[in-house]
């Protein structure tokens, strides 16, 4: 039963990855793309990544009543959270829906409205022209926002922490500072390639092989984001397992 | 000339077309006319490739496109324009970026003389100074026409037009009709129209094909059209009231 689509979907890449027919048409595209992905979905996940920060901070230090832990450990719990799962992991899930829904009703209402098929008669490779950019577009960009959601994390953990005296200033900057592993911003930025490739690709697979009208383009959008939400827990399983 | 043989296409347990070979003359408005079902579009989409049959060929020029790869297909798809049923202009670019998106891709022209071939084809479909409007903003018949200048952008040898006159009133349908009558001529294309469309049958139908059950049931033109005694196609040709009082006449 997931052969299909499975193969469906490798097929899919296979298209998507061959050789563009014009390189400077496929870089306005991609400039585009990562304008709409990127500068597009800075806002909200500046606002998620602020409020995540607080409330770690806050329900770490609700937990740490013992007089033996020091309460830099408050700074240190937080920055691991944040660099480890909450800000590549929620980010990728709030992008899901953020950017998946539309990447895949975007592609499926061109594939309802015989877009792709006009692409397809001018002898476009439209798998191609309609879906590299955006995944070109969104394994540059997410990263990029994951690596500002970790600094808005961190900055939302501190101004919660201060300003309710869970932490003091100074504490909190000891802790995030204090056994710092390199190692685990990479592991992020691996996660935050991956994530983004999976929100592209099977959303733009969702939207491309839609087939109806109006109907099936809300239901290939809702599918997109189920569908990516369970591969990036999955995927951020499996990473976890391998590189830590 | 677009020659095509045998042509099967099956969906699931659908048998849509059944062994269907035609000939569709350079320089003419050939016409794929049949009721809804009959496997009109399926043919259509069939002959450009958007639909794989599974048995039979489709030579362009002796040229077997059935049998080519992605690559080979490119060279005869530049030379395909078509008009969509409902247009298919792309939602994000205005008039004068949709009629050059395939002269962007496919050749190295310069800005100024990509404009010079959208302002061309602007003006041959009565659109000049429309370039600017977005596909939103257009009416029906002006998307259709928009969709024409798309299509004859490239200079295609070969045009493929689905359904024109679908959603547009009878004069506009005649606007359409007689657009792509001139542009057959002008351009010595070989033009493939599907159409239930009576008025276009008579119109521009220089050589019909009609379809039935799958299978091509008849063939000639539209003088020989209504002179037929073949049942299937008088019962779609008079099927209105208004072809039935022409007929008593």
């Amino acid at each position: 039963m997931i052969f299909h689509p499975l193969g469906k979907y490798i097929l899919l890449l296979k298209a998507v990855f061959r050789r563009p027919e014009k390189w400077n048409i496929y870089r306005r595209e991609i400039f585009h793309e990562m304008v709409s992905i990127g500068v597009g979905s800075l806002g909200i996940i500046a606002i998620i990544s602020l409020f995540l920060g607080a409330v770690t901070t806050v329900q770490t230090a609700f937990q740490l009543v013992s007089d033996f832990i020091p309460k830099s450990v408050i700074g240190l719990i937080v920055r691991d959270s944040a660099i480890l799962e909450l800000s590549p992991t929620i980010s990728a899930i709030v992008l899901a829906g953020k950017v998946g829904s539309s990447v895949a009703s975007q592609i499926g209402t061109m594939r309802v409205t015989e877009q792709i098929d006009a692409l397809e008669i001018m002898g476009i490779n439209s798998p191609g022209f309609l879906i590299l950019p955006k995944i070109i577009a969104a394994v540059t960009t997410i990263p990029l926002l994951v690596i500002i959601s970790i600094g808005l994390t961190i900055t939302g953990g501190y101004i919660a922490g201060t300003a309710s005296g869970a932490v003091t200033a100074q504490d909190f900057i000891t802790g995030i500072t204090t056994d710092f592993i390199p190692f685990t911003f990479t592991v992020s930025m691996i996660k935050a390639v991956m994530f983004a490739f999976i929100i592209t690709s099977v959303s733009a697979y969702q939207g491309f092989y839609t087939d109806g009208g109006a109907l099936e383009v809300g239901r290939s959008s809702t599918k997109a984001v189920v569908i990516s939400c369970i591969a990036i827990l999955f995927t951020d399983y499996v990473i976890a397992q391998l590189l830590l | 000339m677009i020659e095509i043989r045998n042509i099967h296409k099956t969906f699931g347990e659908n048998h849509v077309l059944k062994g269907i070979s035609a000939e569709f003359k350079e320089g003419m408005c050939n016409l794929i006319i049949g009721g809804s079902g009959s496997g009109k579009t399926t043919l259509l989409k069939c002959m450009v490739g958007l639909h794989e049959p599974e048995e039979g060929s489709v030579i362009y020029d002796g040229r077997d496109f059935t049998r080519m790869n992605f690559q080979s297909r490119i060279e005869i798809r530049t030379e395909i324009g078509m008009l969509f049923q409902g247009s298919a202009l792309f939602d994000s670019m205005n008039v004068e970026d949709n009629i050059m998106f395939p002269i962007n891709m496919f050749t190295d022209q310069n800005h100024k003389e990509k404009l010079e071939r959208a302002n061309f084809c602007l003006e041959r479909v009565n659109l000049a100074g429309k370039n600017k409007l977005f596909p939103a903003e257009l009416s029906g018949g002006m998307k259709k026409r928009v969709g024409i200048a798309r299509a004859i952008a490239m200079n295609p040898k070969y045009l493929f037009v689905d359904e024109p006159n679908s959603g547009l009133d009878p004069k506009t349908a005649i606007v359409i009709d007689d657009l792509i009558q001139e542009l057959t001529e002008e351009y010595k294309t070989t033009t493939v129209v599907v159409t239930h469309d009576m008025n276009s049958v008579m119109g521009i139908g220089e050589n019909i094909i009609f379809l039935h059950e799958g299978k091509k049931w008849w063939e000639g033109s539209n003088k020989e059209i209504s002179q037929t005694d073949n049942a299937e196609l008088n019962e779609f040709v008079f099927a209105s009231k208004f072809m039935q009082a022409l007929q008593k006449k």
